[in-house]
């Protein structure tokens, strides 16, 4: 009997410890649990959202009850060629420009009269510099954007504009002419590509001239971008009267006329009709007329964006890259 | 939880817009430190040289000027003295002893004293200089005919280029002479000349004396000044860099049309 005794002691023993281990095994593993099913409820968060998600862009990208197909594609791959084309041409362009940082009016750079625009850099008797803006006779201290600006390496040096506009990046002129002169010719063949493709697509005729109710809306549209008030609904769907006007202004003006002074700064097309440079009052005139246009064209992208960010931007953006515009009902709009 | 959903798609697509430009920008750097991307952009150059050559006649003229349009002092560019003893020697006595020597692939290689080349047919025009800088100057140029003297000498029939080789050093080492090269259409060209006089006087040292091109439809580069020897090649690609150039050997375009 003792030694039953004390083997039920024994067991008593064991099943207490074991009890208390075993309780201490509950715990940690339902603490584990707990940590694994927090985790696990984390994950299917994750991945249920992420598929409401996409279901929801893929519900809203077939479902045809307020996308609108608005671009097509080669409107929008046209679109983003622009984009890259004319941001290369703008800055190998003002590398140019800083090889000569003035501009003058008439047919040469020396007939003694001042040049109507120079970025100038100066140096005084310490060495220091600065850079100086002279406009029409009036001169600005621009030191730091104009005239004189820091270099890659963080020097201020003289330099018309400053480095982080222009490609390449430090003064090179050959290779800047390279850049311009290849990229305007894939700018020349992607605006001859998109005029044609407009024409025959009835892209232009249906998009782009403004219909006889356009002119007679053109007061309202004017108040209406004045208040920021953008159309929504069936409006929303075709460009405004301003919109088309701005467009063909850019297509058919800016655009080309860019083109013709750039050609009227070649001295073998000067010899195409001898004297037809004159038209715009010689050579100096075309260059500064050149600078001009691509500062309007910078203006026309400035305002352009502008309309984009504040007639909703991500709705916009989108339907430049699918192709598809969402269209928001009165009442939702409300 | 949808506004925190938008924003986090929104810094996504703005860092994604500000990272693409900053790729295209930093690609553009990369791509014209590398050997072959110029040369693709050199196409360019090449669609530019065709499709001028293509509208233009072979003789349509650069546009000529009045006398009231003359700079008042026509800029003077590049070198301005010749860092070159054997040029200044020439100089010192009013270039008496210049003589400018043709070879290459002629029938007749013969050297012109400066009174030889003012025997030869002339021309007097008033131009318009274009730097490649974006400048221009206009001034009144008197020369020989190029074509006059081409035809004094005798074109081989696998001549194809002219290269004018000037005293002027490049390097201040006094190495590296400045050259250029033409093809026979710019050659033959009624504007194409050898000037020795500027707005009525003898050319200056600062504009190229005692001989200078002048080739009215390209670029001012393209104009050797301080020429003092003519070589007709049937190709330059074994002179100097190969580029048919000192500015073309430093990345500039052979064809400076634009």
């Amino acid at each position: 009997m003792k030694w039953l005794a004390g083997k039920r002691e024994l067991i008593l023993k064991i099943k207490s410890f074991v009890g208390r281990e075993k309780k201490q095994a509950i715990m940690y593993l339902s603490n584990a649990v707990l940590r694994a099913r927090l985790m696990m409820s984390r994950i299917a968060n994750t991945i249920y959202s992420t598929l409401r998600k996409i279901i929801k862009a893929l519900s809203s990208a077939v479902s045809s009850v307020n996308l609108y197909y608005r671009h097509s594609l080669p409107v929008r791959i046209m679109h983003w060629c622009n984009v890259v084309l004319l941001a290369i041409l703008l800055m190998s362009g003002l590398n140019i420009f800083n090889a000569h940082p003035a501009l003058y009016w008439g047919k040469s750079s020396y007939d003694g009269v001042p040049p109507v625009l120079e970025l100038r850099g100066e140096e005084d008797d310490e060495g220091e510099i600065s850079g100086v803006t002279r406009i029409l006779g009036h001169e600005f201290d621009t030191t730091g954007f104009l005239g004189a600006s820091r270099d890659p390496a963080g020097e201020l040096t003289k330099r018309g504009f400053p480095s982080w506009l222009t490609i390449p990046d430090g003064r090179w002129l050959a290779m800047a002419r390279r850049w311009h002169f290849f990229i305007a010719w894939l700018l020349v063949v992607n605006g001859i590509t998109f005029v044609t493709y407009s024409i025959v697509s009835r892209h232009l005729h249906s998009d782009l001239v403004p219909t006889r109710q356009d002119w007679r809306s053109i007061g309202r549209t004017v108040v209406d971008h004045l208040r920021f008030r953008h159309p929504t609904g069936e409006a929303a769907k075709h460009y405004n009267v301003l919109q088309k006007c701005a467009y063909l202004v850019v297509i058919f003006f800016l655009l080309p006329l860019m083109i013709l002074m750039g050609l009227g700064m070649s001295p073998a097309l000067d010899a195409l009709f001898p004297g037809w440079v004159d038209i715009f009052s010689g050579r100096q005139s075309m260059r500064t007329i050149h600078f001009v246009v691509a500062w309007a064209l910078v203006l026309f992208v400035v305002i352009h964006v502008f309309m984009v960010i504040v007639s909703g931007f991500w709705n916009n953006l989108r339907s430049m890259i699918t192709g598809y515009y969402r269209v928001e009902s009165e009442a939702d709009h409300e | 939880m949808s506004n925190d959903d938008k924003l986090t798609r929104r810094s996504l697509m703005t860092r994604l817009l500000a990272g693409s430009s900053l790729v295209v920008l930093s690609g553009c750097e990369k791509l014209s430190e590398t050997t072959w991307f110029p040369k693709v952009l050199g196409l360019g150059e090449k669609a530019t040289y065709k499709i001028q050559r293509l509208v233009l006649s072979r003789k349509a003229m650069a546009q000529e000027f009045r006398e009231v349009d003359l700079s008042p002092q026509f800029r003077s560019n590049g070198t301005s003295m010749p860092d070159n003893p054997a040029y200044m020697a020439l100089a010192a006595k009013g270039f008496t002893d210049y003589r400018l020597e043709v070879g290459g692939l002629v029938e007749r290689p013969m050297t012109f004293s400066l009174a030889d080349i003012r025997k030869l047919p002339s021309r007097t025009q008033i131009t318009r200089h274009d730097c490649v800088e974006g400048w221009s100057a206009i001034g009144m140029w008197k020369g020989a005919r190029l074509s006059a003297l081409l035809e004094a000498v005798h074109l081989k029939p696998n001549a194809r280029y002219i290269v004018f080789h000037c005293a002027d050093p490049m390097e201040e080492d006094g190495s590296s002479p400045y050259y250029e090269s033409i093809d026979l259409e710019d050659a033959f060209h009624p504007q194409t000349i050898l000037a020795y006089g500027l707005n009525g006087k003898p050319l200056p040292i600062p504009n190229g004396a005692p001989l200078r091109l002048r080739l009215e439809r390209q670029l001012g580069y393209k104009m050797a000044k301080y020429v003092m020897r003519l070589e007709i090649v049937e190709d330059f690609s074994r002179i100097a860099g190969g580029n048919g150039g000192y500015w073309e050997d430093q990345g500039y375009e052979w064809y400076a049309g634009i």
